[in-house]
């Protein structure tokens, strides 16, 4: 269980996290989603401990960070994979933690089996290593004292699609287990695929925040027919807002009612389903334009 | 998996994360060629005094303090090592999570550096009796007070440059500094006359001298502690205090 309230941190006058709220639960996972830049890792270096929150604050099964007993067996923490020291293995970065945390040697064997990291990987030097096999050691250390809670910043990063699939079924798995998940991205498909719940924020305030299909739904319906603009025509003679996208019809209505229309004037669907990511990826698109370097470039 | 949390004390048990501490400190290319080094200067300047020194001055006391000498200005780079990694590679970001009383972890490495320099300096005292069997004179007179005195006078200079790792928290300058500042504090107080008094008591080159030679009398002990509380309590408690507040970023 995480819980964040009213969680703020300013530097000067730059508000980089504002008042936001929001709890992960048990057996779900969350995404914590947007762009590059809008207080992701801030709030959750303030969620761990590392930050000072200038207000409000996040507990972790119900105890302030710095109030957990050794918080490695309780909440597993990968904050940027790359802070490691290039000149130890990858097997000696999870050794030292397995003796701050009090776990065995062979715990130690066991996550690596878990990440997928061979054995001659393991003996690596972390300064050879691929940010992908970064990503998996860091996930080893974070599961290295069987927490109960994971908070992991912009895990796929650097994961090739195998990778990205192998991890979606690593934090099923872990939340199905009763675990919950908090997963920071700045790609909507990469946290979509395994999120319940999604956290959209922009310039630190959250912009959106609910479960995923509450959210993708919000995104209307999509269809697609054999005749794009007889079926849109038909649509509004039916008073349904409807407007077009790049291939087909975005429809403010249930799948259900265009399908019924369609099926009474016998237009042929390609396609009919609700929401799709595009209504989510507009709304994440837009955020990005609207707090990026390009936006203002643009 | 259970729901309830672990019942506790905050944290981790000190002993883990002096553990911690003590392996970080030699499981780098960086930190077992730094012991190797040392051990290295030490072992090649007994060997050439051994060879090529007067054979005369070539007692235990003689070699023991020319083996300790290149100690004096290389042990302080293991405890700046040891304060500045978690800054340098950014390992904050594990280690101050998995232990987030920071104070507890400074406290570790500033003990971890202390144990290293111990380690390094009995391997220095067996190479000097090695010497001192082989080419030496064979006398063995190192007196009490000169033994206390030179692992007093090394473990400042260690916790010297733990204090200054954590002033700066950068590798390179806290280096630097460590060796460079109370060298031309040094110069300037036997330079600048006004300040010469000032230099009695605030060099802590000047004032670990009869500690090396085992003569400490009277004032030398107050030298030695208000040298010492300039430079090392002071930057200590600042870097100390950095660390608590920085954010780990």
């Amino acid at each position: 269980m995480i819980t964040i309230e009213n969680l703020t941190k300013r530097y000067g006058g730059f508000t980089a996290v504002d008042d936001i709220s929001f709890e992960v639960r048990p057996g779900s996972v969350v995404g914590f989603l947007g762009p590059n830049g809008a207080g992701k890792s801030t709030a959750m270096r303030m969620m761990t401990g590392l930050t000072p929150p200038t207000s409000g604050g996040a507990t972790l099964l119900g105890q302030t960070y710095r109030e957990l007993h050794n918080p490695g067996r309780q909440v597993g923490v990968m904050l940027d994979a790359s802070a490691q020291h290039p000149g130890r293995t990858g097997r000696e970065v999870l050794r030292v933690a397995a003796v701050s945390i009090g776990v065995s040697r062979a715990r130690v064997e066991e996550v690596l089996a878990l990440v997928g990291l061979s054995d001659e990987e393991a003996g690596r030097r972390v300064r050879n290593y691929s940010l992908g096999m970064r990503q998996r050691l860091g996930i080893a250390a974070a599961l290295l004292g069987e927490p109960q809670v994971l908070i992991l910043d912009e895990p796929a990063n650097g994961l090739d699609p195998q990778g990205i699939h192998w991890m979606r079924g690593l934090l099923r798995r872990f939340a199905d287990g009763g675990g919950t998940v908090l997963l920071s991205s700045h790609l909507l498909h990469e946290v979509q695929i395994v999120a319940d719940d999604l956290v959209m924020i922009g310039r630190g305030r959250i912009v959106a925040m609910g479960s995923k299909d509450e959210l993708l739904a919000r995104g209307g319906t999509t269809v697609r027919s054999t005749d794009d603009v007889r079926l849109a025509s038909l649509l509004e003679q039916a008073d349904v807002p409807v407007t077009r996208a790049g291939s087909g019809l975005v429809v403010d209505a249930e799948p259900g009612v265009v399908g019924r229309i369609a099926a009474d004037e016998r237009v042929v669907l390609l396609e009919l389903r609700s929401g799709g990511s595009e209504g989510l990826e507009e709304m994440f698109l837009g955020l990005t334009a609207a707090t990026s370097r390009e936006g203002d470039a643009a | 998996m259970s729901t309830a949390t672990l019942e506790g004390r905050p944290g981790v048990p000190f002993s883990r994360t002096l553990r911690a501490e003590l392996r970080k400190m030699v499981d780098t290319r960086s930190g077992r060629w730094m012991i190797v080094v040392m051990a290295a200067a030490a072992a090649l300047i007994l060997a050439g005094f051994v060879i090529w020194g007067p054979a005369e001055d070539a007692s235990f006391r003689g070699l023991v303090g020319l083996a300790t000498l290149p100690l004096a200005m290389l042990l302080p780079i293991i405890g700046v090592m040891a304060a500045t990694a978690e800054w340098s590679q950014r390992t904050g970001l594990v280690t101050f999570v998995l232990e987030p009383r920071r104070g507890r972890v400074v406290l570790a490495k500033a003990l971890a550096a202390l144990a290293l320099a111990v380690v390094v300096l009995a391997a220095a005292v067996a190479a000097a009796a090695l010497a001192n069997v082989v080419g030496g004179t064979g006398e063995w007179d190192v007196s009490a007070a000169i033994a206390g005195g030179t692992v007093l006078a090394l473990l400042v200079y260690v916790l010297q440059g733990v204090a200054f790792g954590l002033l700066f928290l950068n590798t390179p300058v806290a280096i630097v500094s460590v060796l460079v500042l109370p060298t031309v504090w040094s110069i300037a107080t036997t330079a600048i006359s006004s300040l010469e008094d000032v230099g009695r008591w605030l060099n802590l080159d000047t004032v670990t001298g009869p500690l090396f030679e085992g003569r400490m009398a009277g004032e030398d002990w107050a030298r030695l502690v208000t040298s010492a509380a300039v430079w090392v309590l002071l930057p200590l408690a600042i870097g100390t205090y950095r660390v608590l507040h920085r954010e780990v970023k």
